[in-house]
C-alpha cells in the first residue's frame, strides 16, 4: 500500500507488481483432513493455480480426488483425461456428473511416505461470462507397485465468479503433511 | 497478505561450451517448490537429460522411479522405470537444425520437506521427435538442496542450452 501511495506521489518508488501471488496454503495436520477449502478467494486475479501433494489414509490403495466450485454437488461439470499407467496410454472421459477428478492418489497401503503431486490451472476464474476450464498435471509413483500419471482437462458449466474450492478424496480423508497451495496470476 | 516475490529465479546456466552436467548447488530450503526449465540447442550425438537430486551429493543409488506417456510419430504410449539411478527425462539424438531441441519444465513440489518421498512433475519433449510427461520418484525424505541434470554415460550438452531454476513460496 504504501508503495501504491508513494508512486502515485510520484517519489519515485515503483509500485510492487508481483504477478505471481500467494493466497492461501492448507497442510493436514496429525488425524487428517476430509476437505481441503479455500473459501472468499479474492477476485483480482486472472487465474488461479493449486500446487498441491496429497496422500489418503484409506485403508488400502489408492483414492480418486474431488474438485468443486463454490460448493456446487450439481451435475454440472465435465472432465478428459489423458493417462498412462506405465504400460498403457489411455484416455476417457466423463460428462453431466457432479465434480471434476483430477488425479488418484496413493493411500495407506500403498508405498509408504508416497504423496501424489498436482499442478491445476484454474482459467479466468471470477469472469461471469465463461464457463469454468481447468488444466491438470498430476501423477503418483510408487516405484515396484505402479504409478498414475494423468494430463486432464475440466469444465464446471457455471458463469459465476469462482469463490470457493473444494477438494476432496472419494471415500477417506487427507493424510497428514498433505499439503495445498493456492496462488493468483494476475493479468495485465 | 500476499507475499512478496513468490515466484523467483534461483539461477540460470547458459553452456558457452558443451558440458556434461549443469548441477544447481546449495540451493535454499526457504521456498514450497522448485520449477526447473530446460531448453536446450540440439545434440552432436545420443544425449540422456538424466536428473538426480539430492541433500548435499546427488544420490546415484537406485532410488528412484517414474511413470512417463509419450506420444510421437504414432500411437501414444506408457511406460515405467523402477529402482533407477536416476530420473531419465528424455533424450536427444538431433541437431538444433534438425529440431532437436529437447526442452522440461520439471516440478519438484514440497522439495525442501523432510517427512515425504519427493515426487516430481514434468512436461518435456524434443519438438522433432516426441512429446512426453513424467511422474517421478525420489525415495528418500531428505530436503533436497542439490540438482544434477545430465548424461551420467558422459555424453555432453550443446553449448547455448539454458538451464533456469526458480522457486516458489507458498504463504
Amino acid at each position: 500500500m504504501l508503495n501504491i501511495i508513494a508512486g502515485s506521489l510520484s517519489v519515485g518508488v515503483t509500485p510492487s507488481t508481483n504477478s505471481y501471488e500467494s493466497i492461501a496454503t492448507v497442510t493436514v495436520g496429525g488425524g487428517g483432513s476430509s476437505i481441503i477449502t479455500f473459501s472468499s478467494i479474492p477476485s483480482g486475479y486472472e487465474h488461479l493455480q493449486i500446487r498441491a501433494i496429497g496422500r489418503a489414509d484409506r485403508a488400502g490403495s489408492t483414492d480418486s480426488v474431488v474438485l468443486r466450485f463454490n460448493s456446487d454437488s450439481g451435475n454440472n461439470y465435465a472432465h478428459h483425461w489423458l493417462y498412462g499407467d506405465g504400460a498403457s496410454a489411455l484416455a476417457a472421459n466423463t460428462t453431466s456428473t457432479n465434480y471434476i477428478y483430477p488425479l488418484v492418489t496413493p493411500a495407506a497401503s500403498d508405498l509408504a511416505n508416497t504423496y501424489a503431486a498436482l499442478v491445476i490451472d484454474v482459467l479466468d476464474y471470477d469472469n461471469t461470462n465463461k464457463y469454468k476450464t481447468t488444466r491438470t498435471l498430476a501423477g503418483y509413483d510408487v516405484n515396484g507397485s505402479g504409478g498414475l500419471l494423468f494430463l486432464s482437462s475440466g469444465l464446471w458449466i457455471n458463469t459465476n465468479a469462482i469463490s470457493t474450492i473444494t477438494i476432496n478424496t472419494g471415500s477417506s480423508n487427507w493424510a497428514q503433511y498433505s499439503q495445498f497451495a493456492l496462488y493468483g496470476i494476475k493479468g495485465v | 497478505m500476499p507475499a512478496g516475490s513468490t515466484y523467483e529465479p534461483i539461477a540460470t546456466t547458459t553452456l558457452g561450451s558443451s558440458q556434461q552436467y549443469v548441477t544447481f548447488t546449495s540451493i535454499s530450503g526457504s521456498y514450497t517448490d522448485l520449477v526447473l526449465v530446460v531448453n536446450t540447442t540440439g545434440a552432436s550425438s545420443n544425449v540422456n537429460y538424466d536428473l538426480v537430486v539430492g541433500n548435499g551429493s546427488v544420490d546415484t543409488g537406485s532410488n528412484y522411479s517414474a511413470t512417463y506417456i509419450q506420444g510421437n510419430t504414432t500411437a501414444p504410449s506408457s511406460t515405467r522405470s523402477t529402482n533407477a539411478t536416476q530420473l531419465r527425462l528424455g533424450n536427444n539424438a538431433y541437431t538444433q537444425a534438425s529440431g532437436g531441441n529437447f526442452m522440461a519444465i520439471t516440478q519438484f513440489l514440497n522439495y525442501s520437506n523432510t517427512t515425504t518421498y519427493k515426487t516430481v512433475l514434468s512436461r518435456q519433449g524434443n519438438p522433432n521427435l516426441s512429446v512426453e510427461a513424467t511422474v517421478g520418484l525420489w525415495r528418500s525424505t531428505s530436503a533436497i538442496n542439490i540438482i544434477r541434470i545430465g548424461d551420467s554415460g558422459g555424453i555432453t550438452m550443446a553449448a547455448g542450452s539454458t538451464f533456469t531454476l526458480y522457486g516458489i513460496t507458498a504463504a
